[in-house]
C-alpha cells in the first residue's frame, strides 16, 4: 500500500464506504471524548491525513502489549487506525529480520527525520546498568532507544512497564530497569499504562494525532486523560454495594455470589485510573471486576510492589511518584524544531553505537 | 445492552402519558430545544453524544422513551449497523453507530433535517453513475451514455 495515500483513500481501499469512514470518525470522537460538533473537522483532517511512519521498538516485556492491539476483534475501529499508520519495524509483525529488520528502522529514520512516531513496549535497563540484560542485534536497549527517538516527534510508551518500569522494575529491580520518561528528556511523551494496556487507548492516542496532528492532553503521568481521567472506583458497576458497606470476603462467600464489592479482596479500583469499566475487554466483553477478580491496579505504577494483590488498600501503594513526574520535564513542541534539528541528521548512527562485547557482560555480571 | 426498540417501541409518540422528567435530562433537551430553534431559523445543524455523557443506562432509556419515536427508521450496514429513527420530535434523530460485534459506538442526537450519515456524498454519487454506466455497457446498451 502507497504510504503517499490519504487515509480516506486507504479506507475506501480497503472496502469502507462514505458512511463506515463517517462511522469511524463519530467512533473516534466519542473515543477521544471529544465533542461530537468536531466530527466534520475530524474528518477532514482524516480526509488529508497521511500515514505516520511509527517505529515500534519492544525491550523488556511480554508481548502482552502487542498482542492486546492485534488480537481485537475485527473489522473494528482499532485494526482500522492500527492499518493507518505505516509500521516501518516492529519485532514481531515485521516480515524481514537480522540486518535488513534494523536497515528498515534507520531508513525510516531517515526518511521521516522529526516527523516519526516511537512507540515503545518493555522497561529499558537504565544507562549504568549491565546493557546485556535486554540487547536488540547486540545493541543494548538504552542505546537502540537514545538513537531511536533522537529525530522522533513524540514518543508513546506503550503498556506500564514502557511507562514506569512494570514488571522487570519490581524490587529488587536486577535490571535496573527505567521507564521511558525516566530516560528521554526532550521529546512529548505520553504513557499508555496497562498490563496490557486498553486497546482502544492505544489506537485513541494514534487516532487523534492522525486528526490533529498532536498528542491529546494528558494527566500528571502523561497518561491520556480520555482514558485515564476517572478511577476504576468511579465507574464501577458494583459501586453502589461499596457505597453501603457490602462486601465480598472470600471469593466464594454468599456476598461474592451476590456481586458485592471486591474491596475488601484487595480490589485497588480506588486508587487505579483506567478505563476497563468502560471500555471492557475481550470486544466489550467483560472486565476483570465484572469476572468476579478485584482490580490489581496494573495502570499505576509500582503496582506489582504495591504490598500484595489481595490486600484491601487502605492507603494508596508506596509510589515514587516525584521521582516518576519529575522525570522529564515536558518534551518539545511537535514539528517545528524536531523537524529543523533532522536537518542536520548526518551522522551515522551505526557507527556510533558499541555493540556490547562478550568481556563486558563478564566483567558486570 | 436493550435495544432501540425496545426502549421506545415505533409509535410511541404520546408524551402526555410519560412520567415527570428526571432532573439531569431537563438541561440536555434544553440544548436539544436550543439546537432545534436554530436549526428552524438558520438550518445550522448539532450533534449530541448521548455516549460520551454522564447517563447511566436508565436516563437515556428515559431520556428516549420522553422524545419518541416518529416515522422515519433506518438501519445503516457499514462497518456494523448503525440504526438511525426520527424521534417522535421532528428534526431531532437518534443514531446509534454500533461496531460488528454490536457493541455501542457512540449514541448521538442529531438535529438536522436528515442525519449526515443518510445523505449520499458527490464522491459516492460519481461512483454511483459509474457503476451504473459499466452495467449498462455490459448489458449491451445500444444507446450508450455518452
Ligand atoms: S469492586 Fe473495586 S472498583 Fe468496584 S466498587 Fe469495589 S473497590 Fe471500587
Ligand atoms: S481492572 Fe485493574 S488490573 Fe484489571 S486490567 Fe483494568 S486496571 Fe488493570
Amino acid at each position: 500500500m502507497a504510504a503517499s495515500q490519504t487515509l480516506a483513500e486507504q479506507l475506501r481501499a480497503q472496502g469502507v464506504s462514505r458512511r463506515g469512514f463517517l462511522k469511524f470518525c463519530a467512533a473516534t470522537a466519542s473515543l477521544m471524548a471529544l465533542p461530537p460538533s468536531l466530527i466534520p473537522r475530524i474528518a477532514e483532517a482524516l480526509e488529508a491525513a497521511r500515514r505516520p511512519s511509527v517505529i515500534w521498538l519492544s525491550f523488556q516485556e511480554c508481548t502482552g502489549c502487542t498482542e492486546s492491539l492485534t488480537r481485537s476483534h475485527a473489522p473494528t475501529l482499532e485494526g482500522l487506525i492500527f492499518e493507518a499508520i505505516s509500521l516501518d519495524y516492529h519485532h514481531t509483525l515485521q516480515a524481514a529480520s537480522g540486518e535488513a529488520a534494523e536497515a528498515a528502522r534507520l531508513q525510516a529514520m531517515r526518511d521521516n527525520a522529526g516527523a516519526y512516531l516511537v512507540v515503545v513496549d518493555g522497561s529499558i535497563p537504565g544507562p549504568e546498568a549491565n546493557p546485556g540484560y535486554s540487547t536488540v542485534a547486540g545493541h543494548s536497549n538504552h542505546a537502540i532507544l537514545m538513537e531511536t527517538v533522537e529525530h522522533a516527534a513524540a514518543v508513546i510508551a506503550v503498556g506500564t512497564c514502557a511507562a514506569f518500569g512494570g514488571l522487570p522494575r519490581a524490587a529488587p529491580n536486577p535490571t535496573g530497569a527505567r521507564a521511558v520518561m525516566e530516560l528521554v528528556h526532550d521529546k512529548p511523551i505520553v504513557n499508555i499504562s496497562g498490563c496490557p494496556p486498553i486497546p482502544m487507548a492505544i489506537t485513541g492516542v494514534l487516532a487523534h494525532y492522525l486528526t490533529f496532528g498532536r498528542l491529546p492532553e494528558l494527566d500528571a503521568y502523561r497518561r491520556p486523560l480520555a482514558f485515564f481521567g476517572e478511577s476504576i472506583h468511579d465507574r464501577c458497576y458494583r459501586r453502589p454495594f461499596y457505597d453501603r458497606g457490602l462486601f465480598a470476603e472470600s471469593f466464594d462467600d454468599e456476598g461474592a455470589r451476590q456481586g458485592w464489592c471486591l474491596y475488601r479482596l484487595g480490589c485497588k479500583g480506588p486508587t487505579t485510573y483506567n478505563a476497563c469499566a468502560t471500555q471492557r475487554w475481550n470486544g466489550g466483553t467483560s472486565w476483570p471486576i465484572e469476572a468476579g477478580h478485584p482490580c490489581l491496579g496494573c495502570s499505576e505504577p509500582a503496582f506489582w510492589d504495591a504490598g500484595g494483590f489481595y490486600r484491601a488498600v487502605s492507603v494508596p501503594p508506596r509510589v515514587n511518584a516525584a521521582a516518576l513526574l519529575g522525570a522529564g520535564a515536558a518534551g518539545a513542541a511537535l514539528g517545528a524544531g524536531t523537524a529543523l534539528a533532522a536537518r542536520h541528521l548526518t551522522r551515522d548512527e551505526q557507527q556510533h553505537r558499541e555493540p556490547v562485547t562478550v568481556e563486558e557482560l563478564e566483567k558486570k555480571l | 445492552m436493550p435495544t432501540l426498540e425496545s426502549i421506545a417501541p415505533a409509535g410511541d409518540t404520546d408524551t402526555d402519558a410519560l412520567p415527570p422528567l428526571p432532573g439531569p435530562l431537563v438541561p440536555l433537551l434544553h440544548e436539544v430545544r436550543h439546537a432545534l430553534a436554530r436549526l428552524v431559523a438558520d438550518g445550522g445543524e448539532h450533534r449530541i453524544d448521548l455516549h460520551a455523557l454522564p447517563l447511566d443506562a436508565t436516563l437515556i432509556d428515559q431520556l428516549l422513551a420522553f422524545i419518541g419515536r416518529g416515522e422515519v427508521e433506518a438501519r445503516i450496514e457499514a462497518m456494523g449497523p448503525t440504526r438511525v429513527h426520527e424521534s417522535a420530535i421532528a428534526g431531532v434523530w437518534v443514531v446509534d453507530y454500533r461496531d460488528a460485534d454490536d457493541q455501542r459506538l457512540a449514541l448521538h442526537l442529531e438535529i438536522a433535517t436528515v442525519p449526515q450519515i443518510l445523505r449520499t456524498d458527490r464522491a459516492t454519487l460519481s461512483a454511483g453513475l459509474q457503476r451504473l454506466d459499466a452495467g449498462l455497457a455490459g448489458a449491451g446498451d445500444p444507446s450508450p451514455p455518452s
